[in-house]
């Protein structure tokens, strides 16, 4: 087993694998699909004009995926390193704290009353997002109230609240009607497809300053790795900064999941991942993980769409498939320790 | 000894609406070692746990330097006072980086990567606490003794005036509970550490303390040199078990030995006293 990617100064070669890896990635989006583009073509079909078929194919319909890609991928995966390191459990990944099941009840409702049909397209991500900060507000408001609710408690609530949020989707397909049973399960399914460009922008820009912000926090989240008296004795104000953290990831997580849908696995598997690569040293694992996720769902979303062409499997499906088969071999060849 | 650096003063606190410690004052003087002991429940912890506020005082104030330590940033008691508690977390980083966490207190603002400075003070605290071979290792792999010494180093990183140590030798074999007190002992001589540590080992109290604090359901019994504190009389009547006390011919400090029920039999019988250097028997019935 090797102990060299624990120092630092070998850090800087996996940041440009990532970056790599990430550009490659992209760029295999852009070529690859229903018509395949090569890439020297790319940059010809690009200069020559907005007016030709395949202009429109690379920048209107795989260019806002790449970059919806880049964004849920990215933000989900942030959101699962940052709640790995605040509750100290490699098992915690964004959706665990209910906040999916929250959205996933809100777009049910849409859909089952129609909101949508009242203010647009616009319902489903809106409503998805309502949703998600309804749960967000419960759980939190919850754990202040009850001073004494520990982390542990905060997570049995959010797996509980996940499981009422769930259910009570169930039964709203039960008594829904048929059609509208369809775009239930399609968008719980979760996509990249989003014909709303500023949405995406939105994605992209939450993500990023996410990002930004979570690195605030590195330190505190390596103090916290000690336990929280641990990291209190290192002058830590270990409440204030699960406030901001559990509010980061929320927001995070509410607005992939309003945007895209639910798309499982990401948040729980990347940063496990680039833990073994990086260490857990949170300055290095936040952004490895951001980088890494991006990189993982736009290659899922590409196989997600290729694989079938022209039909196209819905993404959760191969980032399950991909990431839980990836993980499992990563786990049996090198011990891992959280 | 010069004055306090650490003043508790009628400190009474508790969990809820428990109260666990009642009334404590306690001076520790700059450069001194000072050991807590008691029975199990007793309050040894929750009382560093107050002095390292993570428990804010019911009654009474612990003062620094003559300044009430909940008055002050957490950033500033962090600076001067650095925690060995008894529960390790099972994290995958290495010695160094573990080591390095130490220094966390002194970053400033938006400071992102530790500086030379750090490195070489992290880097000195690992060669003195004697785990440099060890520094690449991660933490799981290490032993007890040495994930000992690591946190040790680790609170030495934080340049500590007051070191708080809970159960330091807890599960340790003899060879590293020694070796951890002798570094203690070292660290208080030479880097003028004032150390505040709770022993369950009395004998290891009685070697190497200056002073020791005895508690009993949260109260204090006894404070004083180890010869004052550890009479056979205190200890049983705290700890509910017949002992025998005699002096370490070494150290000439008080030993503590424990008599089982066999020999205390015998001994009634046969009508011997248990004493020795001017101990008695306690022959009161148990309560």
């Amino acid at each position: 087993m090797s102990r060299t990617n624990l120092r630092s100064g070998s850090r800087l070669p996996v940041f440009l694998v990532l970056l790599i890896v990430l550009s490659g990635t992209g760029v295999l989006a852009l070529c690859t699909g229903a018509t395949f583009i090569p890439i020297r073509e790319i940059i010809s079909i690009l200069t020559s004009g907005k007016e030709s078929p395949d202009y429109t194919i690379l920048m209107h319909i795989r260019m806002p995926r790449i970059i919806l890609g880049f964004a849920v991928g990215g933000s989900l995966s942030l959101a699962g390193a940052l709640l790995q390191g605040m509750f100290r459990n490699p098992l915690v990944e964004p959706y665990t704290l209910g906040i999916s099941g929250g959205a996933s009840l809100g777009v049910a409702l849409n859909i089952l009353f129609k909101w949508y049909a009242v203010i647009g397209t616009i319902a489903y991500p809106v409503s998805g997002f309502i949703g998600a900060l309804m749960v967000m507000f419960f759980v939190y408001g919850l754990s202040v109230r009850q001073q004494r609710l520990g982390l542990r408690d905060i997570l049995l609530i959010g797996v509980m609240v996940s499981f009422i949020a769930s259910s009570v989707v169930m039964l709203l397909m039960a008594i829904s009607k048929s059609e509208d049973l369809h775009g239930i399960i399609f968008w719980i399914m979760g996509s990249l497809d989003e014909p709303n460009l500023t949405l995406i922008y939105i994605a992209v820009g939450v993500s990023l300053g996410g990002l930004l912000i979570s690195h605030l926090f590195c330190l505190p989240l390596n103090a916290l790795s000690l336990g929280e008296e641990g990291a209190r004795h290192l002058g830590i104000q270990v409440e204030s900064t699960r406030r901001w953290l559990f509010f980061l990831a929320s927001l995070l997580t509410g607005l992939s999941v309003s945007v895209a849908g639910i798309i499982g696995f990401v948040g729980l598997v990347v940063p496990h991942f680039m833990r073994m690569v990086v260490g857990p040293d949170h300055r290095f694992l936040l952004s490895g993980s951001f980088l890494a996720g991006a990189a993982f769902l736009i290659l899922c979303d590409t196989l997600a769409r290729t694989i079938i062409s022209p039909l196209e499997l819905p993404v959760g499906v191969v980032t399950g498939i991909i990431g839980g088969i990836v993980f499992v071999y990563a786990l049996t060849r090198k011990q891992v320790v959280l | 000894m010069s004055k306090a650096l650490l003043e508790i003063k009628r400190l009474s606190c508790g969990y809820g609406d428990k109260t666990i410690l009642r009334d404590i004052s306690l001076a520790v003087d700059t450069e001194e070692i000072v050991t807590i002991i008691g029975p199990n429940g007793s309050g040894k912890t929750t009382l560093l746990r107050a002095v390292s506020r993570i428990l804010a005082p019911r009654e009474g104030k612990v003062l620094l330097s003559g300044v009430d330590i909940n008055k002050m940033t957490p950033e500033k008691l962090a600076r001067q006072i650095a925690v060995v508690g008894q529960f390790r977390e099972p994290v995958a980083m290495t010695v160094k980086e573990y080591v390095l966490l130490g220094r966390i207190p002194f970053y400033t603002r938006f400071q992102f990567i530790e500086t030379d400075r750090d490195r070489a003070l992290a880097d000195r605290y690992i060669r003195l606490t004697g785990i440099a071979e060890c520094e690449n290792k991660r933490l799981n792999e290490l032993s007890g003794g040495q994930m000992q010494l690591a946190a040790i180093a680790r609170a030495l990183a934080q340049e500590p005036k007051l070191l708080l140590l809970d159960e330091p030798t807890a599960h340790l074999d003899i060879t590293h509970q020694t070796r951890i007190l002798d570094l203690i002992r070292r660290l208080n001589r030479e880097l003028s550490i004032t150390v505040l540590m709770v022993l369950h080992d009395l004998n290891l109290a009685s070697e190497y303390s200056h002073r020791l604090m005895l508690l009993k359901e949260g109260q204090q019994v006894a404070c004083g040199k180890p010869g004052q504190v550890l009479t056979y009389k205190a200890v049983e009547e705290v700890y509910d078990t017949t002992v025998l006390v005699d002096k370490n011919p070494l150290s000439g400090r008080p030993h503590v030995f424990l008599v089982t029920e066999e020999q205390q039999r015998v001994s009634d019988i046969l009508g011997v006293g248990r004493q020795a250097s001017g101990v008695r028997p306690n022959t009161q019935p148990k309560a």
